[in-house]
C-alpha cells in the first residue's frame, strides 16, 4: 500500500499518517451466482498474498460468509453489534487460523437489513480501510436497503455475473445504479467452456459485449468450488486447483502484481479427464 | 445429432438466442419503454420530419445502437424533397406579404435568418422553396445519431 509521504517540515509531533486501503464491494443483483464465494475465495488469496484483508458480511439476515471460510463455530459478534456498541470491532473481527492476515466480520443473523444506518456502515468501513489494506464487502443480492448500504462506504465494485440472460440483465441494471464515481470491474462466474463451444452457453465475450466493463478474471463451473464450500476451506487455497489459482490469478490483478489479461477456462482434454477429477 | 442437424440447417445455437434477447430486453430496459412505445416512437419522428420535409416514410428505419454506456437512436429517414408537396394554408394572421409556400410559422423564422446571415445553413427554412412535387428534388439519405437514455442512474 502507497503511504502518504510526511513532508519535510511537519512537525515531529503530526499524525502518522493514515493507512488507506480499498474498499471493494463484491456484487450482482440477482441471488446465486457466487458473491458470497467469490468474497471467501479472493479475501483467502489477498491475503495469502501478504495483503492485510477483512471481509465484511452485509447480507444481513441471510449470513453465509462464515460458513463459506469455515469460520462459522467462531464468530461472537456481527456487524450490528459494533454498530449499535454492543461489542468492539477487535471483539467482532475473527480471525482466520490458516491465514493470520485474513479477518472476518459478520453479518447479524436475526436482523433485518433495515436495521442498518447507511451513514454508521459507512463509517465503519471507513475506520476499516484505516486498519486493512483490503476490506471487501460482500454484498446482498438485490437493489434496496441492504444494497445501498453495502455499496456506500466502498470505492471500488466487482461485479460477479454468471452467463445467464437474468444474471446479465441484473448485473447491468447494478452496474447503472453503482453510478460513475466507482472503478468498476467483472468477474465472470460459473463458465462453462464446453458450453459455450456448442453455442449452448453465452461466452465471456457476449455477456461482456453487454455490460463493457474492465474484465477481471473468469470462474469456471467447477465441482472443486463445491467440495471446497462442503469443506469451508477457500479454493483458492488449494495449490492444486485450477479454480484455486484462477482466484490467486485475479488477486495478483487486483493487487497490480499482474497486469496479464484474464486467462479463460479451457475444456479439460482427453487425457485430464481420464486422471484429472477430484472429489 | 439432432444438434448436427440444426447446425447443418443454420437453426441459431441458444447462446445467440439468449444474447439476442438480451440485447433487446436492455433496449427497452435502458429506455424505460417497452417495444411498442420505441415503434410510436418511429411514427411520431416521421411524423416531426414530414412537416419540414417529404420524406420516404415506406423506407423509414429508426434503430437503436449501443455505443459505449449509451444509446444511440439512429433515424434512417429519406428525404425526397425540402418542401411539402401541399402546404398548409397560412394561418389568418399572416400578412398577404408573406411568401406563398412556405410551411406554416415561417414567415418569422424566415426572417430571423435573413437578420442572421453569418449562420446560413442552420435556417434552412431561409433557402429558396424547392420546386415543387419532389420529382427533381434530391434524394438524400443521411444517418444521424441522437444520444439516447443511458443506464438509470441512482436518484
Ligand atoms: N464457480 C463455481 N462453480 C461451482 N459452483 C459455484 C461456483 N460459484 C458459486 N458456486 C455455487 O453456487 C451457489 C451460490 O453461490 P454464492 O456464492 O452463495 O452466491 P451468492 O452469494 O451470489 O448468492 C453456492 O452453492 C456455490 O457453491
Ligand atoms: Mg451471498
Amino acid at each position: 500500500m502507497v503511504n502518504n509521504v510526511i513532508p519535510q517540515e511537519a512537525p515531529a509531533t503530526a499524525a502518522i499518517p493514515q493507512k488507506r486501503g480499498r474498499a471493494i464491494v463484491v456484487t450482482s443483483g440477482k441471488g446465486g451466482v457466487g458473491k458470497t464465494t467469490t468474497t471467501a475465495n479472493l479475501g483467502a488469496a489477498l491475503a495469502a498474498g501478504g495483503a492485510t484483508v477483512v471481509l465484511v458480511d452485509a447480507d444481513v439476515g441471510l449470513r453465509n460468509l462464515d460458513i463459506v471460510l469455515g469460520l462459522e463455530a467462531r464468530v461472537r459478534h456481527h456487524v450490528l453489534d459494533v454498530l449499535e456498541g454492543q461489542a468492539t470491532l477487535d471483539d467482532a473481527l475473527v480471525t482466520d487460523k490458516r491465514v493470520p492476515s485474513l479477518r472476518l466480520l459478520a453479518a447479524a443473523q436475526t436482523r433485518e437489513k433495515d436495521d442498518v444506518d447507511t451513514a454508521a456502515f459507512t463509517e465503519l468501513i471507513g475506520t476499516l480501510r484505516d486498519r486493512f489494506d483490503f476490506v471487501l464487502i460482500d454484498c446482498p443480492a438485490g437493489i434496496e436497503k441492504g444494497f445501498t448500504n453495502a455499496i456506500a462506504g466502498a470505492d471500488e465494485a466487482i461485479v460477479v455475473c454468471t452467463p445467464e440472460v437474468s444474471a446479465v440483465r441484473d448485473a447491468d441494471r447494478v452496474v447503472g445504479l453503482l453510478g460513475e464515481g466507482r472503478k468498476v470491474t467483472l468477474i465472470v462466474n460459473r463458465l462453462r467452456p464446453a458450453l459455450v463451444r456448442k453455442g449452448k452457453m453465452l461466452s465471456v465475450d457476449d455477456v461482456n459485449d453487454i455490460l463493457h466493463l474492465p474484465l477481471l478474471g473468469v470462474i469456471a463451473d467447477a465441482p472443486d468450488v463445491i467440495v471446497s464450500t462442503n469443506r469451508g476451506e477457500p479454493v483458492a487455497l488449494d495449490a492444486t486447483s485450477l479454480v484455486g489459482e484462477a482466484y490467486r490469478a485475479i488477486a495478483r490483478r487486483i493487487t497490480g502484481a499482474s497486469t496479464a489479461a484474464p486467462e479463460i477456462p479451457r475444456e479439460k482434454t482427453f487425457f485430464e479427464k481420464l486422471f484429472g477429477s477430484r472429489s | 445429432m439432432f444438434e448436427f442437424f440444426n447446425r447443418l440447417f443454420g437453426a441459431k445455437p441458444s447462446s445467440a438466442m439468449a444474447k439476442e434477447r438480451l440485447r433487446l430486453v436492455l433496449l427497452s430496459d435502458h429506455l424505460s419503454l417497452a417495444p411498442d412505445v420505441v415503434e410510436a416512437l418511429k411514427n411520431d419522428l416521421i411524423e416531426v420530419i414530414s412537416r419540414y420535409c417529404e420524406v420516404d416514410a415506406a423506407n423509414c428505419d429508426v434503430t437503436f445502437e449501443r455505443q459505449d454506456k449509451q444509446i444511440a437512436m439512429l433515424a434512417n429517414i429519406p428525404i425526397l424533397g425540402m418542401q411539402r408537396p401541399k402546404p398548409p394554408a397560412p394561418p389568418p394572421a399572416t400578412p398577404p406579404s408573406a411568401p406563398p409556400g412556405l410551411p406554416d410559422g415561417n414567415a418569422a423564422s424566415a426572417a430571423l435568418a435573413t437578420a442572421t446571415p453569418s449562420a446560413p445553413d442552420t435556417a434552412p427554412a431561409a433557402k429558396p422553396p424547392a420546386k415543387p412535387g419532389g420529382a427533381n428534388g434530391r434524394r438524400r439519405r443521411r444517418k444521424q445519431g441522437v444520444q439516447g437514455a443511458p443506464r438509470p442512474q441512482p436518484t
